[in-house]
């Protein structure tokens, strides 16, 4: 949401991807967030993430509720529609637009405000029914547009700015989406790039509902001693619990991993997730087990990121619905009116 | 002995009885006798909020002139529910009949001298044919029916014709149903001979007319005019229709691998429900909701986005009494503000008004082309009384030549061929914009979509001047709408007359009853029925025209005329609202008293005596 205008000039050595774009043509309108906001650095990670997968812009869909996070979808990917919908709502207005159009990519963006606390509801019902989808959350702890209240994520004994201490459990937005039957679920950091475009990577191959929540520090409300949402706080307590490697199908593996330290996931589409192990006994594909691990970690205080949980072969919701392969918005009078002969029909049943 | 009531083809009959019990499929035989002799039939079910145990009526209007609103009062009650009994009696009119099971002996006070009584120990004679309690109860239904077809001359093989079509499948309960039906005919024959002065005779006034709830019918519009997305949350009384489009895509609308031409989302409130709308209305399919009140409140915020966003959306109002916990299962016009002014900020939305099925249809499918053309919310205001009753209508029809309205769309040609395209922007000056859609071109098209701030190009904006541009757009957009929807009908009266009256929506039927009444007395009106919001000038312009306008409404605050005076062109002196807001269908008689009692007002020298 800018007035600025970004220059279309850039150098000529750009490197360019399948497609022939570069970089830049995966850019949006320049930022207005606070700078150094973490909320920057997740939509430079959607921007790398788009151009390595050579995807055409104008196939992804962004839609956003409201709140910082749900301002930055205008910052990334400018040839794509965006959708900057209503307080927690964007969950349903994304599960309508996946089932007209089941070919695009649906990329929804919200923070911790937008879905825990307002549209908790939405951003439960949107994982249970197996939206086809990358859902992100930039969770900052904190209400950055209207200056520094806390969110339902906001750890019990955490510092506000002004030194009001949060009393209220926090909502553990990775444990909801376990329980709600998101079928791929990773938790990252805005300061980890290297990490937070490969899951992304990961989350726009998988066919299902793939929930990142994204730890987002916010550099005007929520970067202070006694925050354990901060720069610092977030690096003393990240506790990755796999190192991840997108690969595309006709990729090459490298089995260079020692035996037993590295898992090999093959998602639907034929792309291979490489998961390096750091826990030794983290199985991602576990989703009691992982759960049971998170809950463990947490308690000792550590923030668990990594690619938590992925069912390789998922089932999303326009296959659950059993919707025709053609995207139902290309359907016209010929395929949907069942005609006059048939209503004569209706009625003699009706007689 | 009291008066007896004789008419034939023309007489009210209300079955009381408890919730539950199994009446309700015995009544409706009764009903579809009727017309499957010719003769026209309006029923109504009046039930509660309640799976079992509540009192519950279900109104049979029989009709030969095709009368099919409520009339007003009884000419035959068939009492079968005790905790009703007082006020059922009390509501028959004098030289009517009291159909009861005498079973129980019942003192002299518990009934009226004015009335003719007829008892058929119902539960006695069933309690000797059965043994199983279930089957007292059930067939102590067909047996009323049985003996009422016997005292009002319905055809027996009718009956049993329609019994044979309901247990189709099912034979094992279809000879026990014919045995009942006609050990109630016998009773009748034997005992009650005679008793009862209304009669049915057979005649030819029903023709190709079908039978349908408005529910239904909205729903076959909406298959008709291609809606792919449908998302709901069950309420009452829209739930049907959600099913019934549902029921019909499964026909309809599956491909022979399977796989399915329309998807349906329950969603886990309205506010969802709405959402999901958009969602896919804003990524190019045709999608609604069906709600009632309750459902409206709860999307207020959404219906503003999809108003300032400009997204077609088809939201099916089913209106009932209110609140949330109010009367859900009875019926009003109560949410036309709720709706006309659904949302925060400056926003007025379009609304359809259907009376009956036939046009539940050919509005929904009237809704998908304007929600298109307007890039809009459009409304369809039913109710209760026509979603969920039966009504007797004309046949719905389609022409196969139709083409949908899809609205101003821009495609991959249209860009490329460097249209230009400003979301917007108001390009042919009737403040509609052209829109794209999601995935339509690699470079050209794409815009951000949000309420307002933002230019006719979609570029963010907070600036004032651009702000008012836009929504003085969207009030050109809104007046090119009166140009697009259904116009009022008009019916003029025998005589030249002063006066004239306007209604719309389910009052329609008992309108069209009242207005002959009233000619008896002397009262002539000329009638305008509003099918739609915003007003054309027909509208205004017949109120002008006349010195007095009686407006029936459903509704307790006149809710149509508060639109009216809205526009600011209407005199608010002139509009007498005669206005029926207690959950039940209006009915003639009750306009009929309205409007005779403030045209007394009015003009206290009685019109019959200044015309002799």
């Amino acid at each position: 949401m800018t007035y600025i205008v970004k220059p279309k000039l850039h150098h000529p050595k750009l490197p360019h991807n399948k497609l022939g774009f570069t970089h830049r043509d995966y850019e949006g309108k320049v930022s207005t967030l606070c700078a150094g906001c973490g909320h920057d650095s997740i939509s430079a990670a959607l921007i790398q993430a788009c151009f390595e997968l050579d995807l055409p812009p104008h196939r992804i869909a962004k839609l956003s509720g409201i709140g910082c996070s749900s301002k930055t979808p205008d910052y990334f990917l400018g040839q794509s529609h965006g959708f900057n919908s209503v307080h927690g709502r964007m969950p349903s207005v994304m599960t309508g637009a996946n089932l007209a159009n089941r070919d695009l990519i649906y990329l929804g963006v919200s923070g911790d405000g937008d879905s825990a606390s307002i549209g908790l509801g939405q951003f439960a019902h949107c994982l249970r029914r197996g939206v086809n989808m990358v859902y992100i959350v930039e969770n900052n702890g904190v209400y950055g547009l209207t200056k520094g209240q806390f969110s339902a994520t906001a750890d019990k004994g955490s510092k506000s700015k002004r030194g009001a201490s949060n009393q209220d459990s926090p909502i553990d937005l990775v444990g909801m989406a376990f329980l709600m039957g998101a079928s791929f679920v990773a938790r990252s950091f805005s300061g980890d790039k290297k990490q937070l475009v490969e899951l992304i990577k990961a989350a726009i191959a998988h066919r299902g509902a793939a929930f990142i929540d994204c730890i987002s520090p916010c550099v005007a409300f929520n970067n202070h001693p006694g925050s354990t949402k901060s720069f610092d706080y977030v690096r003393e307590h990240n506790e990755a619990v796999n190192s991840l490697e997108f690969m595309e199908a006709k990729q090459e593996i490298k089995a260079d991993y020692a035996p037993g330290t590295s898992a090999l996931v093959r998602q639907h589409d034929g792309t291979f997730l490489n998961l390096k192990k750091l826990a030794a006994d983290y199985d991602p594909t576990d989703r009691n087990g992982a759960l049971a691990f998170l809950q463990r970690h947490q308690a000792a205080g550590e923030i668990v990121t990594g690619l938590l949980f992925v069912e390789p072969e998922p089932e999303d919701m326009v296959a659950r619905l059993n919707v025709t392969k053609t995207p139902l918005n290309r359907l016209g009078e010929a395929e949907l009116c069942p005609g006059s002969a048939i209503l004569e029909k209706i009625n003699a049943e009706l007689r | 002995m009291p008066a007896r009531l004789e008419r034939t083809n023309d007489f009210v009959v209300l079955f009381a009885n408890v919730n539950g019990s199994g009446s309700a499929s015995a009544n409706r035989l009764f009903g579809r006798a009727m017309i499957r002799m010719g003769v026209p039939v309006g029923s109504r079910n009046i039930f509660p909020s309640n799976i079992q145990g509540l009192p519950t009526w279900y109104e049979v209007r029989v009709s030969e002139a095709g009368h099919l609103g409520r009339r007003g009062g009884v000419d035959l009650m068939v009492a079968m529910n005790p905790q009703t009994w007082d006020n059922d009696v009390k509501s028959i009119d004098s030289g009517g009949y009291l159909f009861y099971d005498s079973s129980k002996p019942l003192p002299p006070s518990k009934f009226r001298d004015d009335i003719n009584v007829v008892g058929m120990p119902l539960t006695e004679i069933c309690n000797k044919q059965y043994s199983d309690p279930r089957q007292r109860q059930l067939f102590k239904n067909i047996m009323y029916v049985g003996a009422l077809s016997q005292l009002l001359d319905i055809e027996p093989e009718v009956i049993e014709k329609l019994i044979g079509e309901l247990y189709q499948g099912k034979e094992k309960l279809l000879a026990p149903n014919v045995e009942a039906f006609h050990i109630g005919r016998d009773y009748a024959r034997k005992h009650l001979n005679g008793a009862i002065g209304l009669k049915l005779r057979r005649c030819d006034r029903v023709g190709n007319k079908i039978l349908i709830e408005g529910n239904a019918a909205a729903a076959l519009g909406a298959v008709y005019a291609g809606a792919t997305v449908a998302a709901w949350y069950p309420i009452t009384p829209s739930s049907s229709m959600a099913e019934a489009f549902q029921r019909y895509c499964q026909r309809y609308r599956v491909d022979q691998d399977g796989t399915h031409r329309f998807a349906i989302i329950q969603a886990e409130d309205e506010l969802a429900a709405i959402g999901i709308v958009i969602g896919a209305a804003w990524n190019g399919v045709r999608a609604f909701t069906a709600t009632a009140g309750p459902g409206i409140s709860l999307m207020q915020e959404f219906i503003g986005l999809a108003h300032f966003a400009e997204i077609p959306a088809v939201i099916f109002d089913v209106q009932r009494g209110g609140p949330s916990t109010g009367m859900p299962t009875r019926t009003q016009q109560s949410d036309i503000l709720s709706c006309a002014y659904a949302s925060h900020g400056d926003t007025r939305h379009v609304l359809l008004f259907p009376a009956e099925p036939g046009e539940c249809f050919e509005f929904a499918a009237k809704a998908f082309d304007l929600a298109d053309r307007l890039q809009t919310p459009i409304f369809v205001m039913s109710d209760l009384d026509i979603g969920m009753n039966e009504w007797l209508v004309e046949p719905l029809a389609w022409d196969d030549k139709r083409k949908y309205d899809r609205g101003k769309v821009m495609t991959f040609e249209d860009l490329e061929a460097g249209k230009d395209f400003g979301r917007y922007l108001d390009v042919d000056g009737d403040g509609i914009p052209y829109r794209t859609l999601p995935g339509t071109h690699p470079t050209k098209g794409s815009f951000f979509t949000r309420g307002t701030s933002r230019d006719r190009y979609a570029r963010y904006s907070e600036e004032g001047p651009v702000y008012v541009d836009n929504m003085e757009r969207l009030l050109k957009k809104f007046d090119t709408a009166k140009s697009l929807l259904p116009a009022p009908v008009r019916r003029n009266a025998r005589e030249a007359t002063r006066f004239g009256a306007i209604y719309y929506g389910s009052t329609t039927t008992a309108m069209d009853e009242a207005i002959g009444m009233l000619e008896v007395n002397g009262i002539h009106l000329d009638t305008l029925r509003v099918r739609a919001y915003p007003f054309v000038d027909e509208i205004i312009d017949f109120i002008r025209a006349h010195e007095r306008i009686f407006l029936v409404e459903q509704n307790r605050d006149a809710q149509l005329k508060t639109l009216l005076l809205d526009t600011g062109r209407v005199d608010a002196n002139k509009i007498v609202s005669v206005l029926h807001y207690d959950g039940t269908p209006v009915t003639a008689h009750f306009i009929v008293s309205g409007i005779s009692r403030r045209m007394q007002e009015i003009m206290p020298v009685p019109l019959r005596r200044v015309a002799s």
